[in-house]
């Protein structure tokens, strides 16, 4: 019995951990798809940029962690603006179908980019001393850098929902997500807007793929094999929403983790499963407002 | 993306509509070094032609339709490889009736969602399927992929030879027949009323037309061919692996259609033709730049040339026309 409490432990405090990954990758692609109604399946490759920032600035230049951390947000988020002034914006009202090739395009170039700098291998990642080892709480022992990560990203996440819901900032989003015609009749630029929370959604992704990078590893076919996940987040949670990705996230991360576990043989078999099944009863998501 | 063609009720064959067929058999005579590819680009010409069908017809965009070639191919794989059913006609009837079933059954879910929702779940669909391929090892060999597929002659007459003469053979002739198959389809009032569903689904509904048994309809036998299409592959290759399944083929596959040009029918012989021809030059020798190539080639497309090369070529000649 212990060790089945032990084991149940050990797979919810993972999950919970790659969930909360999962979420801060994902939560700009719901905010954006949500705002911008732009179907942005390149949003993978932010998250591979912020893990390869990371590494980089961790193993190459010795950079300290909280350092390498925040350069891989303001990175990515830098250079998402340059791309969506330059390109996305284009295809914003385009056809849905203009939308998701441009993406692909833009997935199909960055893989190749990635395998011509790093190579085709999963890169390590050097954590600081600090973070490694063990961690005890309530009589157990957790890995510190996990807990640190749950933590870090529970506060990025708490910062991120007050914005959207107590500054006036985040009312001008919330304003253009449910009717964008009339914010900009009442004056809000929506096209600042959109640049604004694209780099922050960007920037997020980069952030969530820097702190992933020990759990999903950083190799170049990342954003392929990744955007199932995040789009499953966006999907089940409900487009535009802050808290619907959340609770998917949060319980993709732990269904995933307990198959891992306890079903190894299935791998993510379940997952996909549970996502039709869940999306045949709610087609617009756990909390979406439109499907 | 705007649609060149619309509904034509001129179903005649127009010269021009033998020109594929033609060249096709010049290269049987002319080319025999290059039978295996020729084999490789008709097998992906059907593949382009079936997602044609749900693209370009119906306007449903799909990131997982190698779910139902990757089943195609499996199928014939494991008949052969396991369970010792070599005849090649039978194998792509399991294989295709194999892959209509699960378009009809992930069909009947997807139609029902749009947008982004109904993306993620092709691509789930498709992610599933790779999952179950390389998991279930006892049958599909997992990560080493199926090998020891046999091939009997066709009809008992017609052995795959060595130089990929009837495989070649083999593969356009299915092709013809599917072909004409999806031509009359498209060219019949059922037809008409797909290109109805894609332009204005809601004035559809309006006037009754049952639009969701229509897509269905059309996904299913889409699906079927996309079947079709992976058994060619197996019994040309005689080989499958986890390489037919999951988004980057499905990727592929839609950077083909893209270029060549959607809805047009021989778009989908364009493109994969395009595709493949240089891909086997050019991907051999600079695999990195050649997938940083098609990532700038579709991008380059959507901005500037949403017809492929089907819709400048119309274009071109438009313009010369207008000049004489």
């Amino acid at each position: 019995m212990e060790a089945f409490l032990a084991s149940l432990v050990s797979v919810a405090f993972h999950g919970i951990a790659y969930g909360m990954i999962l979420y801060v990758i994902s939560v700009g692609l719901s905010i954006t798809m949500g705002l911008m109604g732009f179907t942005n399946l390149a949003h993978g490759v932010f998250a591979m940029a912020g893990g390869y920032i990371l590494i980089v600035s961790l193993s190459r230049f010795g950079l300290p962690f909280p350092l390498a951390l925040a350069l891989a947000f303001v990175l990515v988020a830098a250079a998402s603006v340059v791309l969506e002034r330059l390109l996305y914006s284009r295809l914003y009202g385009a056809a849905e179908l203009e939308q998701v090739l441009f993406t692909i395009g833009l997935i199909f170039m960055s893989v190749a980019v990635a395998r011509l700098i790093f190579g085709t291998l999963q890169l390590p990642v050097v954590l600081p001393d600090y973070l490694k080892g063990q961690l005890s709480l309530f009589g157990r022992d957790f890995p510190a850098y996990r807990v640190f990560l749950i933590v870090f990203s529970a506060t990025m996440i708490a910062a991120l929902w007050f914005g959207i819901e107590r500054t006036l900032w985040g009312a001008m989003v919330r304003a253009a997500v449910d009717n964008r015609a009339m914010a900009q009749s009442i004056g809000i630029n929506t096209r600042r807007l959109f640049t604004v929370t694209f780099a922050i959604g960007s920037g997020l992704a980069g952030l969530g793929g820097a702190l992933g990078a020990d759990i999903v590893a950083i190799q170049p076919t990342y954003p392929f094999e990744q955007l199932v996940y995040f789009l499953i987040v966006v999907a089940v949670g409900g487009l535009g929403s802050l808290r619907g990705p959340f609770i998917a996230a949060l319980l993709i991360g732990i269904t995933d983790t307990a198959c891992k576990y306890w079903l190894p043989e299935f791998g993510a078999f379940f997952i996909y499963v549970a996502t039709i099944a869940l999306l045949l009863w709610r087609p617009a998501g756990l909390l979406g407002k439109r499907a | 993306m705007k649609h060149a063609v619309g509904y034509n009720a001129d179903a005649r064959l127009r010269w021009t509509e033998w020109l594929p067929w033609v060249a096709a058999l010049a290269v049987f005579f002319l080319l025999p070094d290059y039978l295996s590819l020729g084999a490789r680009v008709l097998t992906y010409i059907l593949f382009a032609l079936s997602l044609d069908l749900i693209l370009g017809y119906v306007g449903i965009i799909t990131l997982g339709h190698a779910a139902f070639f990757g089943l195609g191919a499996y199928v014939t794989g494991i008949l052969s490889a396991k369970l010792g059913l070599t005849d090649p006609m039978m194998q792509m009837l399991v294989s295709a009736l194999a892959a209509g079933l699960l378009g009809l059954a992930t069909g009947a879910v997807i139609l029902r969602t749009h947008g982004l929702t109904q993306l993620m779940l092709t691509l789930a669909i498709a992610a599933l399927c790779l999952e179950i391929a390389n998991k279930a090892t006892p049958l599909t060999g997992g990560a080493d992929g199926l090998s020891g597929v046999v091939i009997a002659p066709i009809l008992g007459l017609f052995k795959f030879d060595l130089y990929g003469k009837t495989a070649y053979l083999w593969c356009l002739g299915v092709l013809f027949v599917s072909w004409w198959l999806v031509r009359r389809l498209i060219y019949s009032p059922f037809g008409a009323s797909l290109a109805g569903i894609r332009e204005n689904s809601i004035r559809m509904h309006a006037i009754g037309a049952p639009v969701y048994a229509r897509q269905l309809l059309v996904y299913t036998l889409s699906a079927t061919l996309a079947g079709v299409a992976g058994a060619l592959l197996t019994q040309t290759s005689q080989f499958v692996g986890l390489n037919v399944l999951g988004f980057e083929p499905s990727g592929e596959l839609l950077v083909m259609l893209i270029l060549g040009g959607v809805g047009r029918l021989y778009g989908a012989f364009v493109g994969p033709l395009v595709f493949l021809v240089a891909q086997d030059y050019l991907a051999k020798q600079f695999p990195e730049y050649w997938y940083f190539g098609i990532g700038l080639l579709l991008v380059i497309v959507v901005l500037f040339a949403r017809g492929g090369i089907l819709g400048i070529s119309d274009a071109v000649i438009a313009r010369l026309r207008g000049m004489a």
